[in-house]
């Protein structure tokens, strides 16, 4: 179904224009923050604004699109930014991450390991990683053209002076090609490893803040740390409930008011995926019960 | 057996419906019309489409049909609309100064050219609510409306000043005027940009700021030098004609207000300016750009920026209430991604506090 009335992707090609070119800067400065004139989108700011401009810019009617927030494609934002796109672009979508062309997404990178032909999308709420050190733009603008970033350390270590380790778990600040310190948006850290030398193009938008950034293909992508006190990545003592996975992000979810929890797959394809592949976890259905439902569809 | 909640499209349709069912409220009370948002909550259309840059009273009054009133989802609406819209043409500057005025007061001067001419306003008023407008019917007998004497075209109070050469003078740069609608706006910026942004910003942000600057954060001793709110001609310059042709009529509140200035290393001491101007009849919102105006001007007439209200990126960048709603709003969003590295980071630290307990 494809709404009329609204240009194709609802931006005008003016604008599109506009955003390709910041897009195309923002590859060619792997990490930089490229101002442009972000528009107001019919989604509110802090929605996803950024990432739905890009996605709208680069999307074409032979894509499939793939929407995700906190790693699952059933979270109501990520089936109302689909939804957007299936009614003015009327582009296939699907939840599966090895389908899709085009995967927008908020707050994680999938499990499963992207390719060459695919683009990752994400959804930004404060692009600049330097604003909790200082909040001026025009001073963080500077620091990353000095390439000054000992704030950005003394931040790290005081955090190890204090707790003994670094407390940051989510947002957490990387060098992109050895040169700009970027932030990944507020995955959790555990994703930072799959940002390095990733296959597939990753883009990043904030609409509100009207910045767009990208990470090349396999370009190199290092999160911050000290040599005795290495960059590590959250782990779980167990496994996802329902597929029984030990490698993927989980999420906890609360099952009674007495401390009852479990912890389950963020990735809802990939949990998908192992519990269909014959994987069960010590709550999951068996395989022969488990009927995958999807909502996304064509 | 866990099954995850689906927060799927049958929710979020479910929502919408409920929403409808909350905007109609009672259906034994009459729907309110456009029309009638338009002609009686002209007020509220005219924050709509100030706040929405578009001026267009039909689509104010349906956004705040369709937003139950509340302004700031309705200037959202009209904002999301605004952008899909075509540029065809960049007016004229308008000409205040060939304003039909239906209010013009100054604060500074007893009378002058053109005199002080109230018009429709709360000023005066007794706030004792009227229980007449509570009954159903008759409550429109306002009585013959006074004649209206068409007021000349009066000259502005700070060109009665410049005459003297006691204020700071204005004058055009030059040059394209910047858009902020079309290129994002960089620090530090000028005027044009500020008073752009100034424009849209939410009205509340501006007054309390203005507020502040009258309370000592960036004192600058305003009077409301001039305050003006009528209608003028919108003119644009078709290419194949090549000269201004009116193109319609809008109604806009001007305030300008002046600022003692005791003069600084570089300019003698004289009166200052701030300018606020908003579509419709905006009062409070123009004289509170106009303080706030003022107050960014600190760094172009070389004083201290001492004051959140003379902040370029802090007052700039945190005026507009779309932006704002929508970002503290987006906390809704799920985000236990995050939280539950949070968790892992917290349940970690306290382990490690507790074996050095």
């Amino acid at each position: 179904m494809m709404d009329t009335g609204y240009n194709y992707a609802y931006l005008d090609e003016q604008t599109k224009r506009m955003i390709r070119r910041a897009i195309l800067k923002a590859v060619a400065i792997p990490g930089y923050q490229v101002p442009f004139a972000g528009r107001e989108m019919p989604l509110p700011y802090g929605w996803g604004t950024g990432g739905i401009q890009v996605t709208a810019a680069v999307i074409g009617p032979t894509d499939t699109l793939k929407v995700i927030d906190q790693g699952a494609d059933d979270t109501t934002n990520a089936v109302s930014i689909r939804r957007f796109f299936a009614r003015t672009a009327a582009v296939a979508t699907t939840e599966k991450t090895t389908e899709a062309t085009v995967i927008q997404t908020r707050h994680r990178i999938p499990e499963t390991p992207l390719g060459e032909g695919q683009m990752l999308i994400y959804q930004v709420p404060i692009p600049e990683p330097l604003r909790w050190m200082e909040p001026r733009e025009t001073e963080t603008r500077k620091m990353h053209a000095l390439q000054e970033y000992g704030v950005m350390h003394v931040k790290l270590y005081e955090d190890i002076a204090h707790y003994g380790r670094i407390a940051t778990s989510y947002n957490y600040p990387v060098l992109v090609n050895g040169r700009y310190v970027m932030a990944p948006s507020p995955i959790p850290k555990f994703d930072n490893p799959k940002m390095d030398r990733m296959p597939a193009l990753q883009l990043f938008g904030a609409g509100r803040e009207k910045r767009i950034y990208a990470i090349p293909p396999y370009t190199r992508v290092e999160s911050l740390d000290f040599d005795d006190h290495p960059f590590e990545v959250q782990t779980w003592d167990g496994a996802c409930a329902l597929c029984g996975a030990t490698d993927s992000y989980l999420d906890e979810v609360i099952t009674d008011d007495v401390g009852g929890r479990m912890f389950v797959c963020s990735d809802s394809d990939y949990c998908g995926d192992r519990r269909a592949a014959g994987h069960v976890g010590d709550q999951g259905a068996t395989a022969a019960d488990y009927v995958r439902v999807t909502e996304a569809g064509q | 057996m866990y099954v995850a909640v689906k927060g799927g499209e049958a929710a979020i349709d479910n929502a919408h419906r409920l929403l409808a069912e909350e905007r109609r409220g009672n259906p034994d009370v009459p729907d309110l019309t456009v029309a009638q948002i338009r002609e009686q909550m002209a007020l509220a259309v005219d924050r709509v489409m100030t706040e929405g840059s578009l001026y267009d009273r039909d689509l104010a009054a349906l956004a705040i049909k369709q937003a139950h009133g509340d302004l700031v989802e309705a200037i959202f609406l009209i904002r999301a609309y605004r952008t899909t819209l075509p540029r065809l043409a960049v007016t004229e500057p308008i000409d205040t100064d060939a304003m039909r005025v239906r209010r013009r007061i100054s604060a500074t001067y007893k009378d002058l050219p053109g005199g002080q001419v109230l018009g429709p306003t709360f000023d005066y008023t007794h706030r004792l609510l009227d229980f007449a407008l509570a009954a159903e019917e008759g409550a429109d007998s306002t009585g013959p409306a006074p004649a209206e004497a068409p007021v000349e075209r009066c000259a502005r109070v700070t060109d009665l000043l410049n005459d003297e050469g006691l204020i700071q003078g204005e004058s055009d740069p030059g040059g394209p005027v910047g858009d902020i609608t079309r290129a994002p706006i960089t620090y530090p910026c000028d005027r044009d940009l500020r008073l752009q942004t100034l424009a849209r910003a939410d009205e509340g942000w501006l007054l309390a700021l203005g507020y502040s600057t009258q309370r000592g954060y960036a004192n600058n001793h305003p009077f409301a030098g001039e305050i003006r709110m009528g209608e003028v001609t919108v003119e644009i310059v078709p290419e194949e004609l090549g000269f201004a042709v009116p193109i319609g009529e809008i109604t806009v509140t001007e305030c300008e207000m002046i600022n003692q200035f005791k003069g600084s290393k570089t300019a003698p001491p004289q009166f200052t300016r701030g300018y606020g101007l908003t579509f419709g009849f905006g009062e409070r919102k123009a004289m509170s750009m106009a303080l706030v105006d003022r107050a960014l001007r600190a760094g172009d007439l070389g004083e201290d920026v001492v004051a959140p209200a003379q902040d370029q990126e802090f007052v700039l960048s945190h005026g507009d209430n779309v932006e704002a709603s929508g970002f503290v709003q987006h906390l809704k969003l799920p985000h236990y991604v995050d939280f539950q590295g949070e968790l892992v980071t917290v349940r970690a630290l306290r382990a490690k506090a507790e074996e050095t307990r």
